[in-house]
């Protein structure tokens, strides 16, 4: 589903974030991303989400290589991609119902598939009742769970996470992360990069750890078959 | 079917909408546009609301051009009755009167008072003349001297006048305002296309973060741009609005003063305002120049925004 072959990452100041990392997640699974702020976690999820695009080799993500795919079908690989934010990334002045429609109104959904969609996507969350409110009448967990409304809406292959649980306390974060196994049972890939080692641990996932733009290891999910080309590290414990 | 066409004008509603939300919620930073706009546009329409007031009060003067034929002493009535038939058969030509010898002592005679002093001429000294009349469409300049070349080289003919020099001058004048008029149609239209494509630009700026997010879920610039466009238009449209009041105005404040100044002259014209077709025109104009103005500024600056740039 998502693999990454030899990707260098060099931004436009100068910063390395990430260099010859190689990395496999099967479809349907559900990895961490770990390391320290600054590793190069935040840059694997936006080559995949197709925020930024390799420097050198390849990001296939789907049947897409990234890398070459036309800026016109750039909207269309979006859509099939779920991101969440730390900062939730929310529009300020728009009610919890337009947030989370976003997507399917880009999509040109007809209206009605947009009510039944966003109540039952806020139900999922257990947001339902909050359609009017605006952001800043909610919790930070409760805004964070309109992200992840928003992500899921449109019933996206992949979802990834840029460290959801980082402004949330302890019973929050577990109850989001509950919300992404429950959305891998039903067979979406879930990428979520966070430092929060205690969650990794929990959880008994996989978990890639990256260290100063390189892929320093990764703890195989039960089962899987290794790939030869890939390090096989066990993560910190 | 049905449903998707619902939806595509459900959409473009709901963005048209929000366009209107927009500028409502800054009232003061779209009264400013929408007057400066209102006020670029007021200066074409008010010109031509000029001119064509001009024409008015100064009637089709067309039918007042006209060329006389003189014919040299001897020649016969017949034979000027028969030029005057070759004359009406040339295309162009609107009228031909003849007048004879005759019929202009009878008409000098009457009108200038020396009837006895005429009694004393043995022979009448005046000649038998054309007055020839062209269609409006060949009251041109080319034309007049085309048709006085071919009236010249008549050998019966002595001389040949035209009657209508001041009329060209005049409506070349006319022509000159037009001209002006469509000139500073232009550039005020580009004035206008600007004001419209900074104000969305600001606007764009301002709307960055939604703009990011939008693109993130999977937004193309086309929906994007959308709103803009719409919002383009609203203003264009109202700025419309204010010329057209702008010039109602300015018709309604100098309509009296124009009528004594009329009435002193003996006639009885009024001010004409701009009509109905001309708002359709005026506001339909003005919502193409503020889509052209917001399409411009959205191309130009929504493609450099994108979520993986923050």
């Amino acid at each position: 589903m998502i693999t990454f072959e030899a990707v260098s990452k060099r931004y436009r100041n100068g910063r390395e974030a990430l260099l010859n990392a190689s990395l496999h997640v099967a479809a349907g699974e559900m990895v961490f991303l770990t390391g320290r702020s600054g590793a190069g976690k935040s840059t694997v999820l936006k080559l995949i989400a197709l925020l930024e695009r390799p420097t050198r080799g390849r990001v296939l993500v789907g049947d897409a290589d990234t890398g070459k795919l036309p800026a016109r079908k750039v909207p269309a690989f979006r859509r099939r991609v779920g991101v969440v934010f730390q900062d939730h990334r929310l529009l300020v002045d728009r009610p919890v119902f337009d947030n989370v429609a976003l997507p399917l109104i880009v999509a040109d959904s007809s209206l009605k598939e947009i009510d039944k969609r966003v109540r039952a996507a806020l139900d999922q969350v257990g947001l339902l009742g909050s359609e009017r409110m605006l952001p800043a009448e909610l919790s930070v967990g409760e805004q964070q769970r309109v992200g992840i409304a928003r992500a899921i809406i449109s019933r996206p292959p992949i979802l990834i996470a840029d460290e959801p649980t980082g402004n949330l306390d302890p019973q929050l974060a577990s109850e989001v992360m509950a919300l992404f196994r429950r959305l891998n049972e039903v067979g979406v890939t879930v990428v979520v990069a966070t430092h929060d080692l205690h969650l990794v641990r929990e959880s008994g996932l996989r978990s890639i750890v990256i260290e100063g733009g390189r892929i320093a290891g990764a703890e195989p999910q039960p089962g899987a078959a290794p790939d030869d080309n890939l390090p096989v590290i066990k993560a910190e414990r | 079917m049905s449903g998707t066409v619902g939806s595509y004008f459900a959409r473009h509603t709901h963005a048209l909408l929000s366009s209107a939300g927009h500028l409502t919620r800054a009232p003061v930073a779209t009264l400013f546009t929408v007057f400066v706009m209102g006020l670029a546009l007021a200066l074409p329409l008010g010109l031509d609301v000029l001119v064509r007031n001009v024409r008015a009060a100064t009637g089709d003067f067309s039918g007042a051009v006209s060329v006389s034929v003189f014919f040299k002493p001897g020649v016969a009535e017949a034979r000027a009755t028969q030029l005057a038939r070759a004359a009406r058969e040339r295309p162009g030509i609107a009228g031909v009167q003849l007048i004879t010898a005759t019929q202009a002592l009878a008409q000098f005679r009457a009108q200038s008072g020396f009837g006895e002093a005429l009694d004393a001429l043995q022979d009448n000294p005046l000649p038998h003349m054309l007055v020839i009349t062209p269609r409006p469409a060949s009251a041109n300049p080319g034309s007049m001297e085309s048709l006085r070349r071919y009236l010249r080289a008549w050998p019966e003919v002595d001389s040949v006048q035209l009657d209508g020099d001041w009329v060209a001058r005049f409506n070349a004048i006319l022509a000159l305002m037009q001209r002006g008029l469509l000139l500073a149609a232009a550039l005020l239209a580009l004035g206008v296309v600007a004001v419209v494509g900074n104000t969305i630009r600001l606007e764009i700026l301002n709307r960055r973060a939604e703009i990011e997010v939008t693109k993130l879920v999977g937004g193309t610039n086309g929906f994007v741009r959308r709103p803009f466009l719409y919002t383009g238009a609203l203003y264009g449209v109202l700025g419309g609005l204010v010329a057209w009041l702008v010039v109602m105005v300015a018709i309604r404040l100098l309509g009296p003063t124009v009528a004594t100044l009329s009435q002193s002259y003996g006639s009885r014209f009024g001010l004409l305002g701009p009509g109905g077709r001309d708002l359709q025109l005026l506001l339909g104009g003005s919502a193409v120049l503020g889509w052209l103005g917001a399409w411009l500024s959205a191309a130009r600056h929504l493609a450099r925004i994108d979520p993986g740039s923050s």
